[in-house]
């Protein structure tokens, strides 16, 4: 019998080491509860990755055209907090971006969710809009542009109206697909404590659609963030998508893998926010 | 008089290809005001569709409920319903859940919350009120269930199959409170369930329901609940009269189940 020794949490902690839990399995392969975070590759491919990115730029194994140089970009960033780009402030561009984002999902939340409920508690709605709905889910966002262009120009107007659309029919679904999910044990069990309709709405199926309408905010935020960067490439002179568009057509490869990162880096934080205020918000959620 | 009258149902629920389910037909029982009585049978025998018309959740295709004289239009308030699980409101804590019928009917809430915390005693749960419900265990739920019932003072309680989903152990201890929420509280109690044992200790009435078409069959009196007030559990369910009609009624059943199989046409 060979002695127990217990693995450092540092070990642990990345993934080298069995855990606590799956020391004792002798099973392993085909447990998914067996497989751990594997931190250390995780590190591991990033400093790879980096290391690569300085290699190359000392010895210029790639044109700066394609890909620029770890210093270059550096310098780039450095410059475009302390100057912008094309004259407007580096978080402007950011900002715009992100009120587009929020404006189109919360508008589209506002119209969306109402939507859905009727779906979800009408005949009379779910007949007169589900071939809209249906029809209209499909449709990526980004094909509508041009309509949107030719209805609303290309001002302020036409982004919100664009990201407002993609936000609705994801919200319209979410919303409906909430209510119908709804236990009838509940719903008797409210009716048979006296409730009325109208409480019954308010007091039982909003607050049991409440995790589905979290899920399609979540989604519709992703999606929205997404197509304001695209939309922005098509016709926009602020915004981050508008910035790497602008920035390809002076060659600026640097500012163009910047913003890229940027968007990556914004689209994360979203979904890390949105699923940090669900925890908060609707502890409940899987668990009724 | 007081209490329910079940006069003449008959459930018909009519098929998509043209034919017809007698889930129901003509059941006809009264319910004296304060009974406890447990409706048993095998599976499709319309024992749910009948606490579901009295519930008002159904209407019936023909004949009717009364309940202390009134006729039974749709669900309400002085009908209480317990549920097998899942009928809790798990964005609620335990307080909020058992006062929410207090609330929709916008009683005073000192007066409510009072309530609630000797309801949490009642049913062993004091302490855990400020809990959100999915915290506590399938027994303790139930036990939930049955205060927020009884927050809302129903003349009658509906019960359906509601330690259907509990372990044995818990079941036994929920059994108990039952019949003790019974005595304390005077309610009329309609109690659905499918063991045999249970529809004997708590039943100081026991119907057997039998299917196609959905009939009672045997309408028995029994002394059992009166008894476990006195005696323990264990003993009321081992004494040879206990025995005696649990086997009679469990041969009943099973004979109904192998002429279901026998039929040929069962949907399983």
């Amino acid at each position: 019998m060979s002695e127990q020794k217990t693995p450092s949490s540092l070990a642990i902690w990345l993934g080298l080491v069995d855990n606590s839990f799956t020391r004792q399995k002798t099973v392993k392969f085909g447990d998914a509860s067996a497989v751990n975070s594997g931190r250390f590759y995780s590190i591991l491919i990033v400093v790879i990755l980096l290391g690569l990115w300085v290699l190359s730029s000392t010895f210029g194994w790639v044109k700066p055209f394609f890909w620029p140089t770890i210093g270059g970009t550096g310098d780039r960033v450095i410059k475009l907090l302390d100057e912008g780009f094309r004259n407007v402030p580096l978080w402007e561009h950011i900002g715009i971006s992100v009120y587009r984002v929020l404006a189109g999902v919360v508008s589209g939340a506002l119209i969306g969710i109402p939507l859905g409920f009727s779906m979800g508690l009408s005949s009379v709605a779910r007949g007169l809009f589900d071939p809209i709905v249906e029809f209209m889910r499909p449709i990526p966002p980004l094909a509508l542009i041009p309509l949107i262009i030719l209805w609303f120009g290309i001002d302020e107007t036409a982004k919100i109206s664009l990201l407002f659309l993609a936000s609705l029919f994801i919200m319209t679904i979410a919303a409906r697909s909430g209510v119908s999910s709804v236990r009838i044990s509940k719903v008797h069990a409210a009716y048979s404590l006296g409730a009325s309709k109208l409480q019954i709405l308010r007091h039982v199926i909003l607050p049991n659609a409440l995790p589905e309408i979290f899920t399609g905010l979540r989604t519709s935020m992703g999606v929205c963030w997404g197509t304001v960067v695209a939309a922005e490439l098509v016709a926009a002179d602020k915004g981050v998508g508008s910035m790497i568009m602008i920035a390809k057509n002076f060659l600026q490869t640097d500012t163009v893998v910047i913003g890229i990162i940027i968007i990556g880096i914004i689209g994360y934080v979203i979904e890390m926010f949105m699923r940090f205020m669900e925890r908060i918000l609707i502890p409940w959620k899987g668990k009724g | 008089m007081t209490g329910i009258i079940i006069d003449s149902i008959s459930m018909v629920f009519t098929l998509p290809d043209g034919g017809a389910v007698h889930a129901l037909n003509d059941v006809s029982l009264d319910i004296k005001q304060g009974q406890i009585v447990s409706v048993l049978g095998p599976s499709g025998c319309g024992k749910t569709t009948l606490l579901n018309i009295v519930a008002g959740f159904l209407s019936p295709t023909s004949g009717e409920v009364r309940l202390n004289n009134h006729a039974v239009k749709g669900p309400g308030a002085e009908r209480g319903m317990v549920f097998q699980q899942g009928a809790l409101f798990e964005w609620l804590t335990v307080n909020e859940n058992i006062q929410f019928g207090p609330n929709m009917a916008g009683k005073p809430k000192d007066a409510s919350a009072k309530r609630c915390e000797e309801l949490l005693n009642i049913v062993g749960l004091a302490g855990f009120g400020e809990k959100p419900v999915y915290q506590l265990s399938g027994g303790m739920q139930q036990r939930v269930a049955l205060a927020r019932c009884l927050a809302n003072d129903p003349d009658v309680i509906l019960m359906d199959e509601p330690l259907g989903a509990l372990d044995a152990l818990t079941r036994e201890k929920m059994q108990g409170l039952i019949l003790k929420l019974w005595k304390e509280t005077g309610k009329t109690i309609i109690l659905i369930t499918h063991s045999v044992e249970e529809a004997l200790f708590l039943g100081e009435r026991l119907i057997v329901m039998a299917p196609r078409p959905g009939r009672i069959v045997k309408d028995y009196s029994l002394p059992f609940p009166e008894q476990a007030l006195t005696m323990e559990a264990r003993d009321v369910k081992a004494s040879p009269e206990f025995v005696a009609t649990r086997e009679e009624v469990l041969s009943m059943i099973w004979n109904m189940e192998e002429e279901i199989m026998g039929g040929g046409d069962g949907t399983g």
